[in-house]
């Protein structure tokens, strides 16, 4: 798989290139700034991208801006975005175009290196990965809404963790249940929260996040 | 000429004769009892009676710089000297405040205004005032009053000599001129009343000096104390937090590293404890660099910022922003907390289900500002007082000669209105 690099700091850049590289995908590129990137997503194709938002030369949302450009450009480019901090705000503008193959993950991410690259290949996949902050502040924000209130505990831990785009798998991988279990659970879900139900797991992870975010 | 240009003329007259009586009555009156009132200080009964009748020039004074702005736009500062707080009460009090009043040169500056105002302010306000209505007077002339002139062998109607029909009609033509002339000047003609008033009622460039320097000593003050209180804050949090964790985190890598060979297992569980303190050091530090810069005010300047900061709140929050571009550093970072602050004390106190938050950028140039409002539909009662939030954001718009207001009744709706000024956006 094809990757490409956005990230200024020298040894944060390093790292990931050589924790990519273990995991057998190919670095086409690990860029520093800005306008390095726009250019590198014109000249090269790559599978995913992986972005810190804020880059040089402005140090500002750099890095954001050129990942929602080249969207617009080639839209549902799968792009996982990499910030010091997660914003509900930078959070709903990468969902806005409501095509999956997005990511926005905290750097600390990267500390586990199986779940981080698990969700390099989920957003390449078409996929998203949310992190799990971004997911909370959005629950803690809507915890008085009717329909939230009457899920189950254990329903909302199942929607929380698809809110983060994990499958059916992975989420009864984590919470030690079977398949079958969880795919009740989504289904309560999506009738408490009266979402069309749909078979595709990228579909339902996005209109989870539509609900929450609305 | 349209109807809004003449209807402002025709309001202007209006006021402008209303202004002339009450200039030539209350000026005529307070400046005779100001007078005799200081006449008075020679027996001793002036001290008692001079803070009084100051007290009353003063807010005429203030009254007419208030007309001034609203009616004519002109803006004139009040150069009046704060009195201390601790002044004594009995008669040293009143001695002390007698004296500190007439030791104040705007007493004296408000004392050549009565006086100014009850003669040439009051002529510049019956011009306007009379070019509305002197035309009627040339009518009553053509109409026929002209042969009563011409009897007693001729009246002037200003520089016309009335004897005949004529004359009569050309007095009334006149008059109809002066009233053109009324409806195209008068607003102009009572500006320059209210700039007559502003060369006495403005404080000189001496007091307005002496006025800013008293405020910006205040505001540094209170500008050190902050800095230093955030200082300590910052330090404290680094001295229990992070750094901390990383002592233990170094530590812990030692214990590694003297177990990895002889009990790996242990060693590996240690590895995890480490891994973890590593991201409670990464959540901490990130905590505190929101609280010293927020990443998000840094990236994409104020208006975001608060966008980003009220998806956090409980309570939801309508943020409608109007800013034409990025403003300087501090002065976002000053507004950012302040807009922090009182969100946070209305979430904390207000009962509120929503909130409305507006920026946006007014006037022009050096006159440019952030006009902030946080409005909120809860019980309502919020006080600037000692202790609370809104006295410290007070105090710290101040140093950046900012200001705040609160309108907020019992019951609600709670309404805190910020302005900074900020030239440069």
């Amino acid at each position: 798989m094809r990757v490409l690099l956005a990230e200024d700091l020298f040894l944060l850049r390093d790292g990931l290139v050589r924790m990519l590289e273990a995991f057998d995908f190919e670095v086409l590129a690990a860029v520093e700034t800005g306008p390095e990137l726009t250019q590198a997503f014109e000249e090269l194709e790559p599978d995913v991208a992986v972005v810190d938002v804020r880059l040089p030369p402005s140090h500002t949302d750099e890095g954001l801006q050129c990942a929602l450009a080249a969207r617009r450009a080639r839209p549902g480019l799968p792009i996982l975005v990499l910030s010091q901090h997660v914003e509900q705000l930078y959070a709903r503008e990468l969902l806005a175009d409501g095509n999956g193959g997005i990511g926005y993950l905290l750097k600390d991410r990267v500390f586990d290196a199986e779940q981080f690259v698990d969700a390099v290949r989920r957003v390449a996949g078409g996929g998203t990965a949310m992190d799990p902050q971004v997911i909370s502040q959005l629950l803690s924000r809507r915890a008085q809404d009717k329909p939230i209130g009457q899920l189950t505990p254990r329903e909302k831990e199942v929607m929380e963790l698809m809110a983060q785009g994990r499958s059916n798998a992975a989420i009864a991988a984590q919470l030690f249940v079977t398949e079958r279990a969880v795919a009740k659970h989504t289904s309560n879900i999506f009738a408490k929260l009266d979402l069309p139900v749909s078979d595709d797991d990228n579909r339902r992870v996005l209109a989870v996040l539509a609900y929450l975010d609305h | 000429m349209n109807a809004t240009r003449i209807r402002a003329a025709l309001l202007a007259g209006v006021r402008a004769l209303g202004l002339s009586v009450a200039s030539v009555a209350v000026s005529c009156v307070l400046f005779s009892l100001t007078l005799l009132s200081l006449v008075l200080v020679g027996i001793g009964v002036g001290v008692f009676t001079t803070p009084v009748v100051l007290g009353w020039v003063r807010a005429w004074a203030d009254h007419r710089r208030r007309l001034a702005a609203s009616w004519s736009d002109v803006r004139i500062d009040v150069p009046y000297r704060a009195l201390p707080a601790d002044i004594r009460s009995g008669v040293t009090g009143q001695v002390e405040r007698t004296s500190l009043m007439l030791k104040d040169p705007a007493t004296w500056r408000d004392l050549q205004w009565l006086f100014v105002d009850l003669s040439a302010g009051a002529v510049t306000a019956l011009v306007p005032g009379l070019t509305l209505w002197y035309w009627l007077y040339g009518l009553v002339i053509a109409a026929g009053l002209w042969r009563v002139f011409a009897h007693s062998g001729g009246e002037w109607f200003l520089f016309v000599r009335v004897h005949s029909q004529f004359t009569g009609l050309l007095a009334l033509a006149l008059g109809l001129g002066i009233l053109a002339l009324g409806l195209r000047y008068n607003t102009t003609l009572l500006r320059a009343h209210f700039r007559l008033a502003k060369c006495f009622l403005a404080p000189t460039k001496e007091a307005s000096l002496a006025l800013r320097v008293a405020k910006l000593t205040e505001t540094r003050h209170d500008a050190l104390d902050t800095s230093a209180a955030e200082l300590r804050r910052i330090e404290r949090d680094l001295h229990d937090g992070a750094q901390a964790r990383l002592v233990a985190m170094g530590m812990n890598l030692g214990t590694i590293e003297a177990l990895i060979e002889k009990d790996p297992a242990k060693a590996k569980k240690l590895i995890g404890v480490a891994r973890a303190s590593s991201a409670e050091a990464l959540t901490e530090l990130r905590d505190l660099v929101r609280g010293i810069h927020p990443p998000v005010l840094a990236e994409r300047g104020l208006g975001d910022a608060v966008r980003a900061l009220a998806l956090r709140l409980p309570i939801e929050t309508e943020v409608t922003v109007d800013l034409p571009g990025r403003s300087e550093a501090p002065v976002e970072s000053a507004a950012y907390f302040a807009v922090s602050e009182v969100l946070t004390n209305a979430v904390k106190h207000s009962g509120a289900d929503r909130i409305w938050v507006d920026l946006h950028h007014t006037g022009t140039g050096r006159d440019g500002m952030i006009r902030v409002s946080v409005t909120d539909n809860g019980c309502g009662g919020a006080r600037i007082g000692a202790g609370s939030g809104l006295s410290g954001v007070e105090r710290r718009l101040g140093t950046f000669d900012g200001v705040l207001a609160v309108s907020s009744p019992a019951g609600g709706p709670t309404m805190v209105t910020m302005e900074i000024p900020c030239a440069s956006c």
